[in-house]
């Protein structure tokens, strides 16, 4: 089943008077379940993407299609609820709430979509065990390392039941074991819950366990491979 | 909404020191308008004490007519209508019945023209204290047949306690009125205008001088303090009219109250531009919280939170900056007040004496009547409500996907 469809998808900026076209053209589909990552040098394109995918900017031109509902042209307040209840986020820069703990967190995502507070309460500690965080259940950010904290955000993604996940760069601040330990928790959501992840990524180690690697360049999409156990198949 | 309160809440907190220097601007401003509503406030309350209590008392009943003519013939006797009125208005403390009219005073070649008042040498003592500015001779005494004249008039006319004073004027109802008196004493008062047309004499012998025996020109009424005051007219106003003229001090004084009005008017001014200052501090630090937290916001769009809730915490923390303002700024002035409201500041020296020479008593009196307090309150709740348009307004206009790219 395609959880999203985008069709001959463009975005363009003007830079000094001149249009600069960010992403030119770009057909994609992707499957419920798969561990994508999109790659590219910088400038390519792969952070437009990823926000043109979730939303949080609007394409000049061309269909996005999420779960079969279009959102190119919905209403920002639309917009919001939509990535509410369909998407989640995972930044670079972990952007957490740092006066919510991790609890609070992981719980305000459902608190935003109105989920009782027994719900609440036991889904978060769930999550938080499933990243391996349940004894700083307590911690803000500030108390926790850059690796906790992406392992904090991963939770509160996963906390609204998203139908995809969008992670932009999410190994790039974070040492070599925090990076293995996160991946390796992804890797475990999508094995055993089918959690659709799709990731930008410089990190060979991420590109290494998806099963599919887009390559972007100056706004095309260059390659397109299906990988297993880090062997490339076309 | 309780979350939203304690995001705000807690979002305050993230810069303590600047939060610190922000709420201590409005503490301070709270509690020099306070300290000057205060004494503002409780410097009116003894300026209308002491005029009210100099002459007019808070409230006068007269017949309806005699404010404007001032004429003997607007005069009444006390009635069973006037009596049960005041009896039953618990806020009257105290009365009085005057009669007041115009008349010649004459000694030897000079004759002066004066207000004549017939007064209860007693209760005008007790109500105004009239005895303490007799400058010469002595106060009158009950029933005494004598009369005393105020500095001024006494010097015009070129007599000493003990002269003879010829009294002309006309009567009730067209009578002749006139009569020799003896001076019994002469008042020096602080107001230079008071000393120059002022004379007393028991109010029996006035009636008899008049020819208006029990009639009175007005009925002079007391409170325990003119906020008492609208009370009492609320319960005399229903009875008393039209058969009588019920006025107030306000009324019965319009250049004190143009006076406090004007004074007023002058504070708000300077309250104002303090509170500006004020606004503009807390409005930085606003702006400031804003711009740090640029990215923060774009972030709670991005994973689902409405705009509308975002500016309701941003307008919380506005508000929690002007609601902890006020209550630490109540919280210090309520005792200092308190404590100058038992312990007026006298003046001294110089300032005392410029006080002295215009009539006023050279004391700064303080009040901590609710309004001082309140006041401050809802001028900080509006400026925070002010303030807090400006995340408002932010956050409308916040693009996402430029807050999270951090322009």
């Amino acid at each position: 089943m395609k959880v999203i469809e985008i069709k001959n998808l463009i975005k363009e900026y003007d830079d000094a008077e001149v249009k600069v076209k960010a992403i030119n053209g770009v057909d994609l589909a992707i499957e419920e379940g798969e561990f994508t990552v999109i790659v590219g040098p910088s400038g390519s394109g792969k952070t437009t993407l990823l926000n043109l995918m979730g939303g949080l900017d609007k394409p000049t031109g061309g269909e996005i299609n999420i779960n079969h509902t279009s959102i190119h042209d919905m209403s920002d307040s639309k917009l919001i609820n939509f990535r509410l209840n369909n998407i989640g986020f995972v930044f670079q820069a972990y952007n957490l709430i740092p006066v919510l703990t991790a609890r609070e967190n992981i719980e305000f995502i459902m608190e935003l979509q109105g989920r009782p507070r027994a719900e609440r309460r036991k889904r978060s500690v769930e999550l938080l065990e499933a990243v391996g965080l349940i004894e700083r259940i307590n911690s803000r950010p500030a108390k926790l390392s850059g690796g906790q904290q992406q392992r904090v955000a991963v939770a509160r993604a996963l906390a609204s039941k998203p139908r995809f996940i969008l992670a932009d760069e999410p190994t790039a601040n974070l040492d070599s074991a925090s990076t293995q330990n996160l991946l390796d928790i992804m890797e475990a959501l999508n094995h055993e819950e089918k959690m659709t992840f799709i990731f930008s990524t410089h990190d060979a180690r991420v590109v290494r366990k998806a099963h599919r690697v887009i390559t972007l360049e100056d706004g095309k999409i260059m390659s397109d491979v299906m990988q297993e156990h880090g062997e490339k198949q076309q | 909404m309780w979350k939203d309160l304690q995001i705000a809440w807690r979002n305050l907190w993230r810069n303590r020191k600047r939060t610190i220097i922000t709420v201590s601007a409005v503490v301070l401003a709270v509690v020099l308008s306070t300290f000057s509503s205060s004494m503002q406030e409780g410097t009116y309350a003894r300026m209308i004490d002491n005029i009210v209590k100099f002459y007019s008392g808070y409230i006068q009943i007269h017949l309806p007519g005699y404010w404007e003519s001032k004429s003997i013939n607007d005069t009444f006797e006390s009635d069973s209508l006037l009596e049960q009125a005041i009896l039953s208005t618990p806020e009257i403390t105290f009365s009085t019945s005057r009669l007041e009219s115009f008349t010649l005073v004459s000694s030897g070649e000079n004759t002066r023209g004066c207000a004549l008042i017939g007064i209860d040498p007693a209760k005008e003592d007790s109500l105004t204290g009239l005895s303490r500015w007799i400058h010469q001779g002595n106060y009158l005494s009950p029933g005494d047949p004598g009369i005393i004249l105020a500095v001024n008039l006494a010097r015009n006319l070129g007599v000493t306690v003990g002269d003879t004073l010829i009294l002309l004027s006309q009567g009730y109802h067209g009578v002749s009125a006139s009569a020799l008196m003896p001076l019994r004493g002469i008042l020096k008062f602080s107001s230079p205008q008071l000393n120059n047309f002022g004379a007393y004499m028991d109010l029996d012998h006035a009636r008899d001088f008049f020819g208006a025996p029990d009639r009175s020109t007005s009925l002079v009424l007391m409170v325990n303090d003119y906020h008492q005051v609208a009370r009492a007219m609320e319960a005399l106003e229903p009875k008393l009219e039209p058969a009588y003229s019920v006025k107030t001090w306000d009324e019965l004084q319009p250049d004190l109250v143009n006076m406090i009005t004007g004074d007023r008017a002058g504070a708000v001014i300077m309250k104002g531009i303090l509170y500006v200052v004020v606004g503009f501090g807390i409005l930085g630090t606003i702006i400031m919280m804003m711009a740090e937290r640029r990215k923060e916001m774009g972030v709670m769009i991005a994973i689902g939170m409405q705009k509308y809730r975002l500016q309701r915490i941003l307008a919380l923390e506005s508000l929690y900056i002007g609601l902890i303002g006020v209550l630490i700024g109540v919280a210090l002035s309520l005792p200092i007040v308190s404590t100058l409201v038992s312990h007026p500041v006298p003046l001294t020296g110089e300032s005392a004496k410029v006080y002295e020479s215009f009539g006023i008593e050279a004391v700064f009196y303080f009040s901590t009547i609710p309004r001082v307090f309140v006041n401050q309150a809802i001028t900080v709740f509006i400026l925070a409500l002010v303030i807090a348009l400006y995340p408002v307004l932010t956050i409308r206009n916040l693009k996402v996907i430029n807050a999270l790219r951090g322009h």
